[in-house]
């Protein structure tokens, strides 16, 4: 195990690198696009003098660096200051989004990251028969539609018509736990829909992948049943690109709903960030763009990590 | 559609009426106005929780009044300010914080007589002190607020006993309606210094501030006027995608909707349970020339285009017919003192003809739309490319981001598509965007001759006259402005039929954001 | 050889969609901005599939928007992966501080949110079609190379990788002709779903006013101008949303296809 937690400290501290040269870039990125925040914030009704006065108010005549030094200083202290646009406390605000990002996440992954995999090893154990592809088509549907439009079509059936679910998934502190459940419902089945036929497309792939190997024709002539063959020696060796996609899936759960968010009325991070973003409120996006990048890059980290455990040749490399 | 002036000139004189039917007199221009909510057929029940799903909330927004710029926070204001005065839906002026007005003869010196036992949500009585503070925050020269550039004809201001006394570097006679603008809600002189502490002195108290999710209101106790606020508390929802906020009102999630789009007005008012609401308002969807850059600066060009676009398709296609048809000045019948002018058609003979006239050289002409600009504003564009071509004249469409457009694509480019809100007064219509300068001439329209009648009429007190007067001020700009004025759109919403007491005004959408003011609950 | 039922029909969709953007030319009955009608008329012989938003024939919308969808999404899906697989595998071979080097890289590009990425690309670049389809190709390529870099690290550990190596076979040779041919199938799957996520994210970039310029349209875009009619029977925005659907089931039909051929080529030593 010893080459592998050294790997885990390095990919730490690599990590933590990365997370700097992140902050960078997307500084960078919000100095390059057009406009300010003065500007952003006052919109229409900007005038030349209240520019200037709103401009100066904000600290926004200091030069860029000093901006970032400064930014870069209190962030590492743990302060990440109060937003330009409404000087709320960034890590309150951020946070409760936060919380609510990965509420919906949690619970969209634990419905779809199991039902993928045992999609995937049915329709492996099944392959070319009708249950293959029944599961095939079907995921393939959910995948292709334009997730607002699933989102829309499930809001026109389960809550204008029949009215079995809320459209407005807006949670708020102090909301019972099971009315937060039923509150999500239904964007949760539109994100379960949406991940579910990329991760179980690539279960498939990937077990179909190693299914002609030496030790699962072994597996075959012992006279195993097939689903223990598939479950038992395949899936193990097919791990790596499956823990990929599903890493990939996970993240994009955290960091790319923003469409479901805004069809759903969701108060995720996904919104908060378009918004700041559009009124060029650069602590709030630094803020969010290190969060979404820890994200990333932790989950990137547990899918390599899975990755070598899962190969008896890389644990142990000669 | 060719009557569809006359149309809107019935629909405001019949507003006009039915109000004056129940409220007995008209409130006259200066005096003190009734407050009060007339005994309708319906009796008024107090209690519940009104619901609102409105869209143009962000994150970001705050709850200093001086920043507020998109719907939802202008419904923060209204919901927990009040302003000095009030512009009714008729166009008179309604008392609220000040009791009564009244000018000196030159319409220089202006005194607000303060209305006594208005308390905050603080606990503390609203002073005459208290106004002047508010009112000195948005005008000192160090302020950020929306409201800086209509006080910027303030001299100076003073607390005369229970009198705040405006005195202003050139007589106007519409001073009271700028005081009516929404950014202008009276906030204790202890705040100055923390404007969205969200003291306010309106009927509800702010409970939960989430901006861009939700914000509650409980009712306020201690709200002078017996005849407004009659929830135990109001309940908004920000939902920026129209179609979820059809779903919700639909659904029956919320009991008030804003911003129907009009492509889908008439579909969703066949849906049980709801009412869809239109009041025509002073908004109009434009393009917009700079008439000192080429080839704008063409004034055969400009008629050119001016003659290429469609109004009746547009109004037809892009409104549904939830608008009217503009005619290429800022002003329709909405606002007081309005005459009509001929209302210019599409031509493409003419256009073409005023084309060739111009020598243009025959490149494509780039006109920049965005979605954000107005909705619909890039369908409208293509339909007005199609206009145009069939008069000969070449329009490339590109479309902008609508991230950034105000900032870099508005008042920036020279031809682009965009939005304007109106204003209660057509003075300061005429100020803000077509004054040579006005930061917003977004048309560069530079006429000494306008400035000047302009400013006469600013000054002028004779209504008959100043009718007059702004009637030329229209036809300058219709004549030789950069200004493509294709419709003037509705106040378009869905309310639930629980709602009771909805009137019609078009100052600003729901009911100039007095819904949650003056309906009820059945 | 024998092409099973559902690869035919697969085949047959793929190529009739490709058929149509090829020659939207010669077959739309009327110009993608010429505007023929009212808002929304229904279907009739006129129109056979209604008008749109603004009374544009939905058939030409469709056949355009279809030429400019698969257009790019191909270009872009082909750039992605032609870029993220070679220098996945090249990562995985080389390893050391290549693979730390690119790795961390990929890991940089994809821990900015790719719509701060393409926001602040596309407002400073002009949006042109090679812009989208470079923009569109470099993002994604970041997940392909995860992807192929993780399917290749398992591969170059096997004995006939290393047999190959001692051989004394070159770098490229170990690329191309030991760990492709072993990596295809599951990049195959991938490909056909980078494929539809492509004409996904067209549409998205449209919805964010940055995708194709009116009035030209792509399918999701037409989705999206129509979408209000949905919940009220206009079924104008729902048409687009099959055309999406159908061509992601036929193209992976035809990606299921190759992915049997392949792995059965390999003939049970892989």
């Amino acid at each position: 195990m010893h080459p592998v937690i050294k790997l885990l400290a390095q990919r730490i501290a690599l990590g933590l690198l990365l997370l700097f040269a992140a902050s960078v870039l997307i500084f960078i990125g919000t100095q390059i696009l057009p406009g300010d925040v003065a500007q952003s914030i006052l919109g229409q009704g900007a005038t030349p003098e209240t520019l200037a006065n709103l401009r100066a108010e904000l600290g926004l005549n200091d030069p860029p660096l000093t901006r970032y030094l400064n930014w870069l200083f209190a962030a590492m202290q743990g302060d990440l200051g109060t937003a330009l646009t409404n000087g709320q406390d960034i890590a309150t605000s951020m946070g409760k989004r936060l919380g609510n990002t990965l509420f919906l996440a949690f619970w969209a992954a634990v419905v779809a990251v199991p039902t993928a995999i045992i999609l995937g090893l049915i329709a492996v154990r099944y392959q070319g028969r009708w249950p293959d592809r029944v599961i095939s088509s079907i995921t393939l549907a959910t995948v292709s539609v334009p997730e607002f439009l699933l989102g829309y079509i499930a809001i026109f059936f389960l809550s204008v018509q029949f009215r079995v679910l809320p459209s407005l998934a807006t949670v708020y502190d102090g909301m019972p736990f099971w009315d937060k459940l039923y509150t999500i419902a239904l964007p949760v089945i539109v994100l379960v829909l949406v991940v579910l036929g990329h991760m179980m497309r690539m279960t498939r792939a990937a077990i179909l992948n190693v299914m002609q190997s030496p030790y699962v024709e072994t597996a075959e002539l012992k006279g195993l049943r097939k689903f223990t063959i598939i479950a038992r020696h395949a899936l193990p060796n097919a791990i790596a690109p499956v823990v990929n996609v599903v890493m990939l899936n996970l993240a994009y759960l955290v960091v790319g709903v923003v469409v479901v968010e805004v069809v759903f009325v969701y108060p995720g991070m996904g919104q908060y960030l378009v918004d700041h973003v559009a009124k060029r409120d650069v602590p709030v996006v630094q803020a969010c763009g290190l969060v979404f990048a820890a994200v990333y890059i932790g989950l990137n980290l547990v899918a390599d990590v899975v990755s070598i455990l899962a190969n008896p040749r890389l644990r142990h490399p000669k | 559609m060719k009557d569809d002036l006359a149309k809107l000139i019935d629909r405001i004189d019949a507003a006009r009426l039915s109000r004056r039917g129940f409220m007995g007199t008209a409130a006259a221009f200066g005096a003190v106005a009734m407050s009060g909510t007339p005994a309708l057929a319906q009796e008024v029940k107090k209690g519940g929780i009104l619901k609102m799903g409105l869209g143009g909330g962000e994150s970001t927004n705050s709850l200093d009044p001086g920043l507020a710029a998109s719907q939802v926070p202008f419904h923060l204001c209204r919901i927990m300010g009040e302003p000095l005065v009030d512009v009714a839906a008729d166009g008179t002026l309604e008392m609220r914080i000040a009791e009564a007005v009244e000018s000196s003869a030159d319409a220089v010196v202006w005194r607000f007589t303060i209305r006594q036992g208005v308390k905050f949500h603080n606990g503390a009585d609203l002073t005459p002190a208290d106004v002047l503070a508010t009112l000195e925050r948005h005008s000192n020269k160090d302020s950020s607020s929306g409201a800086f550039g209509i006080m910027e004809g303030i001299e100076s201001m003073k607390v005369d006993g229970n009198v705040v006394e405006v005195t202003l570097k050139a007589g106007n006679a519409d001073l009271p309606y700028l005081m009516a603008d929404y950014h202008l809600q009276i906030q204790p002189a202890s705040s100055v210094a923390t404007p969205d502490d969200g003291i306010g002195c309106g009927a509800y108290k702010i409970v939960v501030n989430e901006p861009g999710v939700r914000h509650t209101f409980e009712k306020f106790a201690d709200y002078w006027d017996d005849t407004r606020g009659h929830y135990d508390g109001v309940e908004i929802t920000v939902i920026n995608d129209a179609t979820a906020r059809m779903a919700a009102i639909q659904s029956g999630q919320v009991h008030i909707a804003n911003r129907v789009d009009p492509k889908i007005a008439k579909l969703l008012s066949r849906a049980p349970g709801l009412t869809v609401q239109n009041v025509s308002g002073r908004g109009h969807y434009v393009f917009i020339m700079h008439c000192d850059t080429a080839p704008f600066d063409n004034a055969d060009l400009r008629n050119a285009l001016k003659l290429a676009i469609n109004r009746e398709e547009m109004v037809d296609k892009i409104l549904d017919g939830y608008g009217s048809v503009g005619n290429d000045t800022p002003i329709n019948a909405a606002y007081p003192l309005f005459t009509a002018l001929e209302q210019r058609k599409y031509d493409p003979a003419a256009a073409a003809e005023a084309y060739k006239k111009s020598g243009h050289d025959g490149s494509p002409i780039i006109l920049r739309v965005a979605e954000g600009a107005f909705p619909g504003a890039v369908d409208a564009g293509a339909l007005f490319q199609q206009s145009a071509a069939a008069a000969g004249i070449p329009l490339e469409i590109k479309r902008e981001p609508n991230d950034g457009y105000w900032s870099e694509v508005w008042n920036k480019q020279p031809f682009c598509a965009s939005y304007w809100g109106g204003r209660p007064v057509q003075d300061q219509m005429f100020s803000t965007a077509y004054l040579s300068t006005a930061d917003w001439n977004d048309t560069r329209f530079k006429v000494p001759a306008f400035d000047d009648l302009l400013l006469k009429a600013r000054a002028e007190l004779d209504p008959a006259k100043r009718t007059e007067m702004y009637a030329e001020l229209s036809k300058m700009v219709h004549d030789d402005g950069g200004l493509i004025c294709p419709m003037f759109n509705d106040f378009i919403e869905a309310v639930g039929d629980g709602v009771q007491g909805w009137e019609k005004n078009g100052v600003q959408e729901c009911m100039n954001g007095l819904a949650p003011h003056k309906t009820w609950l059945a | 050889m024998r092409i099973p039922f559902a690869a035919l029909i697969g085949l047959f969709f793929t190529g009739l969609y490709f058929f149509m953007a090829i020659f939207a030319d010669f077959i739309a009955p009327y110009g993608m901005a010429e505007v023929v009608g009212n808002s929304w008329e229904p279907a009739s012989w006129a129109h056979w599939l209604g008008t749109d938003t603004i009374g544009r024939d939905l058939l030409s919308r469709m056949i355009y928007g279809g030429q400019t969808t698969i257009f790019i999404a191909t270009a872009a899906t082909l750039l992605s992966f032609s870029l993220g697989s070679v220098l996945g595998f090249f990562a995985a071979v080389k390893g050391g501080l290549v693979d730390q080097v690119l790795s961390r890289g990929v890991d940089l590009m994809m821990s900015i949110p790719s719509l701060i990425s393409a926001l602040v690309v596309l407002s400073v670049m002009p949006v042109t079609l090679p812009v989208l389809i470079l923009v569109m190709g470099i993002l994604d390529s970041t997940r392909v190379f995860r992807l192929s870099r993780a399917v290749a690290v398992d591969i170059n550990v096997m004995d006939y990788v290393e047999a190959a190596r001692l051989r004394g076979e070159k770098q490229m040779w170990i690329i191309f002709r030991e760990i492709l041919p072993n990596a295809l199938s599951p990049l195959v799957a991938e490909m056909g779903l980078r494929f539809i996520f492509a004409v996904l994210f067209i549409s998205t970039l449209s919805f964010l006013g940055l995708g194709v310029q009116p009035p030209m349209a792509d399918w999701g875009g037409i989705v999206k101008e129509n979408k209000d009619g949905i919940a009220y029977g206009v079924m104008a925005g729902l048409i687009p949303a099959f055309a999406i659907a159908s061509l992601a089931i036929s193209v992976n039909l035809v990606a299921d296809w190759v992915l049997t051929r392949t792995t059965s080529l390999k003939g049970g030593r892989g």
